[in-house]
């Protein structure tokens, strides 16, 4: 049992009580929605009766279904249009905020709500999402949840949940070029496993992460949940107060040295007990690329495709999976695997660091003959603030595409979808059989930067020869 | 809203393989509606198009099953609740499994839909008796923690606390949240953040 965690001390603050069953009633700070996973909750309220009970802890956006090219309304597809309203209308309905497109500050939920200073160090934060962890880089707890809990929140405000435990994840020293917070998440899931945080809240420590900035923070966070861990979070500091300060929904004046008194008294004591302890060396870790159908089935850049002999007993099985499905060999290096397509953006990669990483790359050269490449931006803030840096004109000189804010090919539920049995390089999250729009689609997930390069050649390649 | 979950048996249904995530028990575009309503026909249906028929889910012996045998991490993946209700649509009343995603499995206890585990070896054994004789009935019993199909029996494991919620019939939770309304009003009073921003509890 851990104690003296940051997320032992928020855990307590927000228990609301223990439900007859022994389960807690956990308080939600934060409750944010969007489009695919709020409707039925919704409508579950309604067929029972029941009112939002703290509509201004709910906070909406739009950005699974949105088109990234024509977003005018009504939507061509008649489906997603059929969402967007019913979103608007629930939203009206309840009295809850919402980030529409055109507003402004609309986009990837996990992206919008950091920059609008919603996510703040201490909060329970919950979404119908599992990439609801990426707010931990704040020092908040949160995590995804499901649609009858999105009912539970909005009806009550609170969650029924078991305690998780709590892994304090160490990574130590400096990174070496070429390597980003994308690579250092994919070689811990890869060390990890895919199921290695099953009943864990990752904590995120050592000197590696204390020098990231929040946007690098968030990359780590992002991807615990493809770790299995349902959060992930790093301890405030000086860089979490920085990037929050002035923020529309940061405290103010006299409530913000309050606030940050407080959040300095949440942060993991320095004899905090964890369940488990790992340790990593920054040094070891190398630019990363997925080759299989999991994100825990990662090599490093120079690495080769793994024989089954080299993998546990256990992992052999979605190996022989993911060879089949990839049509990759054992053996057969990662690097020169002909890319068909390239996307830069999701909740993953998709902010304004991420976009200039990738832009560095694409700056006077140009993407290769046959390959698709596009830059979706993660919010219109996002985008806003790229055009007035002339990184939209950098990417489109070199054959990018140049997109509205929303999730686009990161699950395709809006018109940008791979092909066939196109392979793409892609800076999201999660490469499932299927995720990216073609139920024989192939996706190899890596860094901004290494999709760059890898639209640049053409091929899977290392980015430290183009930096 | 509220009914007893202590005994679910039926004919079994065996899917083999770990990390199977939810893109794979119901892809993105089926996630393209307002209500769950029809997603019974795209539970795993990219699957069952490359498998050509071959797929458990639609092999004919395997129709009318209501427990569902899996091996390690499924459900991992997106939180989307439109898995379980896939599942629950096709006919699944129960899982047995090695592991499961977190969410997947809080999803699975909100739709009264109990997910139990079983060492690997046991639920590899489950899989080759389905296999061999798909017929069989097959008994998950929350009260004694086993499975039972014919002489086959074992342990198997759920969180205590959700346990007690599918045996009490209490497993939706929701009521029960919105009943301690008050209690609710004095933790949110608590916490500094409440007061802070324009975010601020009225
Ligand atoms: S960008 Fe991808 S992972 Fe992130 S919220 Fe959108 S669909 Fe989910």
């Amino acid at each position: 049992m851990s104690k003296g965690t940051l997320f032992d001390k928020v855990w307590d603050l927000h228990t609301v009580g223990t439900l007859p069953s022994g389960l807690t009633q956990l308080f939600i700070g934060l409750h944010l929605i969007h489009e695919v996973t709020s409707p039925q909750a919704f409508a579950m309220l309604r067929e029972r009766g029941l009112k939002v009970l703290f509509p201004e802890r709910t906070v909406a956006t739009v950005d699974h279904i949105v088109p990234t090219d024509n977003q005018a309304r009504p939507f061509i597809d008649s489906l997603a249009e059929e969402m967007i309203e019913a979103l608007e209308q629930n939203c009206q309905e309840n009295g809850i905020t919402f980030y529409n497109i055109g507003s402004g500050s609309q986009g990837i939920v996990h992206v919008i709500a950091p920059e609008l200073g919603l996510t703040q160090p201490g909060l329970t934060i919950a979404c119908g999402d599992s990439h609801t962890s990426s707010h931990g880089a704040f020092g908040a707890i949160a995590f995804g949840i499901g649609t009858s809990q999105v009912r539970d929140v909005l009806a009550s405000q609170t969650l029924a949940l078991t305690k998780l435990k709590v892994r304090k994840i160490e990574v130590n020293g400096i990174l070496n070029p070429g390597v980003y917070a994308k690579d250092v998440i994919l070689h811990l899931i890869r060390t990890l496993g895919v199921k290695g945080g099953v009943g864990y809240a990752y904590e995120f420590a050592g000197t590696t992460f204390l020098a990231m900035n929040m946007e690098e923070r968030m990359t780590v966070c992002n991807m615990a949940i493809e770790g299995g861990a349902r959060c992930g979070y790093v301890n405030p500091d000086q860089i979490t107060y920085e990037y929050l300060k002035g923020r529309d929904f940061a405290p103010k004046d006299a409530d913000w040295d309050k606030a940050v008194a407080w959040w300095e008294s949440l942060k993991s004591n320095a004899d905090a007990e964890y369940d488990d302890v790992v340790v990593f060396n920054a040094a070891d870790i190398p630019p990363t690329v997925t080759w299989g159908i999991t994100p825990g089935q990662g090599i490093g850049i120079n690495q080769f495709v793994p024989k089954p002999e080299e993998l546990a007993e256990e992992d052999r099985f979605v190996a022989e999976e993911a060879y089949r499905y990839m049509d990759l060999f054992p053996g057969q290096p990662i690097k020169g695997t002909k890319i068909d397509v390239c996307f830069i953006g999701s909740c993953t990669n998709g902010r304004i660091s991420d976009l200039r990483e990738a832009a560095k790359i694409a700056q006077g050269r140009h993407v290769a003959e046959g390959v698709k490449a596009f830059v979706v931006p993660g919010s219109e803030r996002v985008k806003k603030a790229a055009e007035a840096e002339g990184l939209d004109k950098i990417f489109q000189a070199a054959g990018f595409e140049w997109r509205e804010p929303g999730c686009s090919m990161c699950l395709a539920m809006n018109p940008d979808k791979l092909q066939g049995r196109q392979i793409s390089a892609s800076s999201s999250n999660r490469n499932f059989k299927g995720r990216q729009g073609s139920s024989s689609g192939r996706t190899l997930l890596m860094s901004p930067a290494m999709v760059a390069t890898a639209a640049i050649k053409g091929e899977v390649s290392d980015v430290r020869e183009l930096l | 809203m509220v009914s007893e979950v202590k005994i679910v048996s039926g004919r079994a249904v065996p899917l083999i393989g770990d990390d199977i995530d939810t893109d794979r028990i119901i892809p993105a575009r089926y996630l393209k509606a307002v209500t769950f309503d029809g997603l019974g026909e795209g539970v795993f249906i990219d699957d069952r198009k490359a498998l050509n028929g071959e797929h458990p889910f639609d092999q004919p012996q395997y129709q009318g099953a209501t427990v569902l045998v899996v091996n390690r991490n499924f459900g991992c993946g997106s939180s989307r609740e439109h898995a379980p209700q896939a599942l629950a649509k096709w006919g699944i009343r129960a899982l047995i499994g090695e592991s499961f995603a977190e969410i997947f499995f809080g999803n699975c206890v909100a739709m009264g839909i109990p997910c139990v585990t079983a060492d690997a070896a046991n639920v590899k054994q489950l899989q080759e008796l389905i296999t061999a004789n798909s017929q069989a009935d097959v008994t998950v019993n929350l009260e004694t923690l086993q499975v039972q199909s014919g002489n086959f029996s074992t342990p198997v494991t759920i969180g205590e606390g959700t346990r007690s919620t599918f045996i009490a019939g209490t497993w939706d939770a929701c009521g029960q949240l919105v009943a301690n309304t008050d209690q609710i009003r004095v933790t949110a009073a608590k916490l500094p953040y409440v007061g802070w921003g324009n975010l601020a509890a009225s």
